[in-house]
């Protein structure tokens, strides 16, 4: 208990000091709320107009984790078949590359136009964004088996299966998980970036378009309160996979050690 | 009593690496059933290139290396001939030490209940039967090697090649160690042990023969046969004869040192 309250009780009071700074600040200085609203307006606001952005929270959540699940699956089979054949490795790791390094936001109007579904647009544009650490963090995961356990499985002759399953994946899962943590909260962003790009048009809007449309009507209060459902929700997702990663590698890794450094 | 027929035979082995680095020159060893052989010599001998090519890991450049491990015949039967402790315990850190034991007859297809018997009675045998669920990193040194061995000498292997196992870890633990070492040889029956070290106590104590290698490039310069019957107490450490061993294979040693030809 007195070591939760040690490990809780630092960051919450910093937050909790913020926030109410931020909200003196307003009162005292007399700052209107089209400028900068105080916090308090901004929960009165999210209230006041949950049901609404609960909606497109919903919307921006369902691209994010389906981003995210195909940047799993994408990141993952690419890995192993880069593992299997270092010659497709060659091949297809700069394309990659270049995916990697173009900034969704120059692409997303493309995508916007070729790509005649919005929310698979959206999809595409996260994917791009969250994939590449999956991608690469497995890549080197796969390789980073211990040089003798891998002479121990030659020794007994394991089938390439065996290899695979018995020592490469295990190997690779804190590298895997390492690049689930980054790819978590790069899917959010790439998510609300497309969004951003595609506007506050459509039936079923997310909660980027929202801020968009309260920018426009210079509804301030509500575009805080959108931003802090996205905050909120990146927060969640980093928790998240925060407790995975310790649920999965608690026992045995040294990124969840207990032990001081 | 040891067969007649050598289970690892070398004959004439060179070993050159890609570099053109030569780290084995013309080494002849032979060990038999129920042998315990060491093979002496400082850093860069060579050592560890024998034990690799006698499992089968590397191979020779020329000459001919017969093992248990490079025998034609059923691939789950010779696979399980030949058990390699390495330097490090080598676990698998993701898995408990009961299924880090029970990998090698997992490769051989064995389930876990199939296998399970097995691996509890040399668990038990090495003293981690209340560890079977521990993972390594909850392991001391000397336990995690304990791991390794009994890991070694779960699929009953003819030949077990150990190279250094023991070098890292604190004298009484090593101690230990190499009593409970010839208990597990002695009870395996006719199985061969090759070890590799470089500590002249530890080849003297563990073995029946030991054989002094040079370096660059890497061959076997003496052999000293060490005549004391098994079981061997602790009290043999203290003997005339372990101290008169010593001295005639650390002699063995300078003689390989000084002999090496880029050594002045």
């Amino acid at each position: 208990m007195t070591a939760l309250l040690k490990t809780w009780a630092l960051p919450a009071l910093v937050l909790l000091g913020l926030v109410a700074g931020w909200e003196l600040l307003v009162r005292l200085a007399g700052i209107p709320a089209y400028t900068l609203p105080a916090p308090s307006l901004v929960a009165q606001t999210l209230v006041a107009n949950f049901a609404s952005l609960a909606g497109s929270w919903w919307v921006t959540v369902k691209i994010t984790l389906g981003a995210l699940a195909l940047a799993c699956a994408g990141g993952v089979l690419i890995a192993a078949a880069f593992a299997l054949s270092p010659t497709l490795e060659r091949a297809l790791f700069p394309v990659a590359v270049v995916l990697q390094v173009t900034p969704i936001v120059a692409v997303a109007p493309l995508i916007l136009i070729y790509v005649h579904s919005t929310t698979a647009a959206l999809l595409l544009c996260a994917w791009i964004v969250a994939f590449f650490p999956i991608l690469s963090n497995t890549v080197i995961g796969l390789r980073a088996a211990d040089a003798n356990l891998r002479d121990l499985f030659r020794l007994y002759r394991a089938t390439p299966w065996q290899r695979l399953r018995l020592l490469r994946l295990p190997a690779a899962l804190p590298y895997f998980v390492a690049g689930l943590k980054i790819s978590g909260g790069l899917s959010l962003i790439g998510a609300v970036t497309a969004e951003m790009v595609a506007g506050a048009a459509g039936r079923e809007t997310g909660l980027a378009s929202r801020i968009l449309e309260a920018s426009f009507r210079t509804e301030t209060p509500k575009m805080f309160a959108a931003l802090a459902l996205l905050v909120l929700t990146g927060v969640l997702i980093f928790a998240v996979f925060n407790a995975l990663s310790r649920w999965l590698l608690g026992p045995w890794h040294a990124s969840e050690s207990d032990r001081q450094p | 009593m040891p067969e007649l027929s050598p289970l690892i035979h070398l004959q004439h082995v060179d070993k050159r690496f890609g570099s053109g680095f030569q780290a084995l020159a013309d080494v002849s060893l032979a060990v038999r059933g129920g042998e315990f052989v060491a093979l002496l010599g400082p850093s860069g001998c060579g050592k560890s290139t024998v034990l690799r090519l006698a499992a089968g890991l590397d191979a020779a450049s020329s000459g001919t290396v017969q093992s248990p491990a490079l025998a034609p015949g059923h691939p789950t039967d010779s696979a399980s001939s030949t058990a390699f402790v390495f330097q490090e315990p080598t676990l698998m850190p993701w898995a408990t030490v009961a299924d880090n034991v029970w990998l090698p007859l997992r490769l051989q297809g064995r389930s876990r209940a199939q296998a399970m018997p097995a691996v509890q009675a040399v668990l038990a045998r090495v003293g981690l039967a209340d560890f079977a669920n521990a993972h390594p990193q909850q392991l001391s040194g000397g336990m995690k090697m304990r791991a390794s061995i009994a890991r070694a000498l779960v699929t009953q292997p003819r030949v077990l090649l150990m190279d250094e196992p023991f070098a890292a870890l604190d004298d009484i633990t090593r101690q230990a160690l190499n009593a409970d070492l010839l208990q597990w040889w002695h009870a395996a029956g006719t199985m061969a042990a090759l070890f590799v070290t470089h500590s002249v106590a530890e080849a003297v104590f563990l073995s029946q023969r030991v054989l002094v290698m040079a370096a660059r490039p890497g061959r076997v310069v003496a052999e000293l046969a060490i005549d004391a019957p098994y079981p061997r107490p602790a009290g043999f450490r203290h003997s005339a004869a372990f101290t008169d061993h010593c001295r005639q294979l650390g002699e063995a040693l300078a003689a390989a040192h000084g002999a090496a030809p880029h050594n002045a």
